[in-house]
């Protein structure tokens, strides 16, 4: 596979909530235009590095780290970066979907609103949810609540609503976890069209999907300390065919995790 | 794997859904005394008053006979005190959850002053009057006015407002706010667009607890030096006024049949005008909340 140029880069990261170290000396990068998976057991971290890319982890108070994350070869954490400024160049969409309670329309217009929008709100916003794959679904009613959908459609509309600010990279935090399958088919179908405009990191628990719809994997996992450090990141194909280290050919094949 | 432990169960179902059937018996009864009482006290203003709610009771000021006394100035003095302060109480008691719930970091400092507001909420309402009176109606000069009465009761409840605009912004799922600041909202947009919409069914809520608290307040208000007989209606923010249940307290308090009979007429009009607010409160929030459902 091409190497394509990296958009974020971390380098030595450590996280800590409170005094507890919870991962350690991360090194890797999110090539542009691929899809990254981060796979690992239930409380390995996956979600604490992947609010590290925009800065999500700022709301909780006792979180702190050090090293750096680069975003485009800027330092997202330096004291001149405001991370309501970066968090619209990076969308990020949920486990659990979380339309707002406000019409199709107004979920998706929302980042653009906020943001300052000016020029053709409707046909953003139309050209969002079709990017999404949800546009037959929804293109008759607009105005109606966007709790009203289902699950795997409240999901692809948080994935129009985060397309609608023209993001560079989408961060994905076990977007399918509560949906169904059929749901989750379409979910990953959407992301291997999505990466050829946008960069993707999925963070997911399973390893099949990691699989299925990845270029890139990163495997986290605890040590005896319980300080999670990135065990293995390499191309999806020779992880899962061919892993160099043993702890991850022990994950992938099932044997604990 | 362990062994199941043997034994044997004494499951009584008999036993357990008489006593069952005994509280639910026992609820029953303590619903309908409350309902009883009510109905009772309802009834019997009602008889006292039913004759004497009409227009020119309305539209009479306050009198020396009892045949010609009406309620004008203490229904306009009520409306615009309880309106002024139910508006005064919303603007700062939101204001003040929202600083608490979104802004003020959680430590000791915040804990302190949440502790206080609950405890601001039980203290006695004449304290509030004391209060008003030596904040408002002296210091402030602002006489025994509509101003002062009305400032007197939003510091009355403000807690109220504050505690029920607290829950219902803690309500708001997280997950929401996570959305807007995940798009590129400030701290003030996910507030302003996502938090307060959601939370509004739940403040209003808090807010017609509150006016419904203050229409019947008396006591801080006499204190406060409310007047008794008014026979004008409030022209100005420094009128000064009197108020329905201070009227209906005066009324009662006279030896006079008719009074008595114009006290319970007052009665009336003081819940009338209380559950219409209430009414008219629920309506709003249920449009709100389907709005948002959808
Ligand atoms: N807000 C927080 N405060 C304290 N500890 C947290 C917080 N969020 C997560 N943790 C801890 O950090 C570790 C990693 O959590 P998380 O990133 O959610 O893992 P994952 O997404 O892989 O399941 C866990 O041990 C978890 O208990
Ligand atoms: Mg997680």
């Amino acid at each position: 596979m091409a190497r394509n140029p990296s958009i974020i880069e971390t380098k030595q990261l450590n996280v800590f909530y409170g005094t507890t170290r919870v991962i350690s000396d991360v090194d890797m990068d999110v090539e542009t235009h691929r899809i990254t998976a981060i796979i690992g057991p239930s409380g390995s971290g996956k979600s604490t590095l992947l609010r590290c890319f925009n800065r999500m982890n700022d709301l909780i108070p006792s979180f702190h780290m050090t090293g750096s994350v680069l975003f485009g070869g800027q330092d997202l954490y330096d004291a001149s970066v405001d991370p309501t400024e970066i968090r619209y160049q990076i969308g990020m969409v949920f486990q659990r979907p979380n339309p707002f309670p406000k019409s199709i329309f107004d979920n998706v217009a929302f980042g653009p609103r906020v943001n300052g929008f000016k020029g053709d709100l409707n046909g953003l916003v139309e050209d969002s949810i079709r990017r999404a794959a949800l546009w037959d679904e929804v293109k008759d009613r607009l105005r109606e609540s966007a709790l009203s959908l289902s699950g795997g459609q409240q999901q692809r509309l948080c994935i129009a609503r985060a397309l609608a600010v023209q993001p560079q990279i989408i961060l994905m935090d076990e977007p399918c976890s509560a949906l169904d399958p059929i749901s989750t088919q379409s979910i990953e179908e959407l992301m291997r069209e999505l990466s050829n405009e946008y960069s993707i990191v999925i963070v997911t628990h399973n390893m099949q999907q990691a699989a299925r719809v990845s270029d890139y994997t990163a495997f986290l996992n605890p040590g005896e300390d319980k300080i999670s450090e990135l065990i293995e990141f390499g191309e999806t194909r020779q992880i899962f065919t061919n892993p160099t280290d043993e702890r991850t050919e022990a994950y992938i094949t099932g044997r604990f995790g | 794997m362990a062994e199941i432990v043997r034994g044997q169960f004494d499951r009584q179902m008999r036993r357990r859904r008489l006593h069952g059937q005994i509280f639910h018996i026992l609820c029953l009864v303590s619903i309908l005394i409350g309902l009883g009482m009510l109905a009772a006290l309802l009834i019997n203003i009602f008889i006292d008053g039913w004759q004497r709610v009409n227009w020119s009771f309305l539209t009479s000021f306050p009198s020396r006979h009892p045949e010609g006394a009406g309620i004008k100035a203490a229904l306009f003095g009520s409306i615009y005190v309880v309106a002024l302060a139910g508006a005064l109480a919303f603007s700062f008691g939101v204001a003040a959850a929202i600083y608490l719930e979104e802004y003020a970091p959680r430590n000791w400092f915040a804990r302190i002053i949440q502790i206080n507001i609950a405890n601001l909420a039980g203290v006695p309402s004449i304290v509030y009057g004391i209060l008003g009176l030596e904040i408002f109606v002296r210091f402030l000069d602002l006489g025994k006015s509509v101003l002062a009465g009305s400032f007197t009761l939003a510091l009355l409840v403000l807690p109220i407002v504050i505690i029920a605009a607290e829950e219902a912004i803690r309500a708001v799922p997280p997950s929401i706010r996570e959305g807007g600041f995940a798009l590129g909202a400030t701290r003030w947009q996910t507030i302003w667009r996502l938090v307060l919409p959601q939370a509004f069914p739940g403040i209003l809520t808090g807010v017609i607890l509150a006016v419904s608290r203050a229409v019947g307040e008396t006591a801080p208000l006499i204190v406060m030096g409310a007047l008794t007989f008014v026979p004008f209606t409030p022209d100005g923010p420094l009128s000064r006024f009197t108020v329905l249940p201070i009227q209906i307290f005066n009324w009662v308090s006279r030896p006079q049949e008719g009074f008595h009979e114009a006290a319970a007429a007052g009665i009336i009009i003081l819940l009338v005008v209380l559950l219409s607010m209430n009414a008219l409160a629920v309506l709003l929030r249920n449009r709100f909340q389907r709005r948002l459902e959808g």
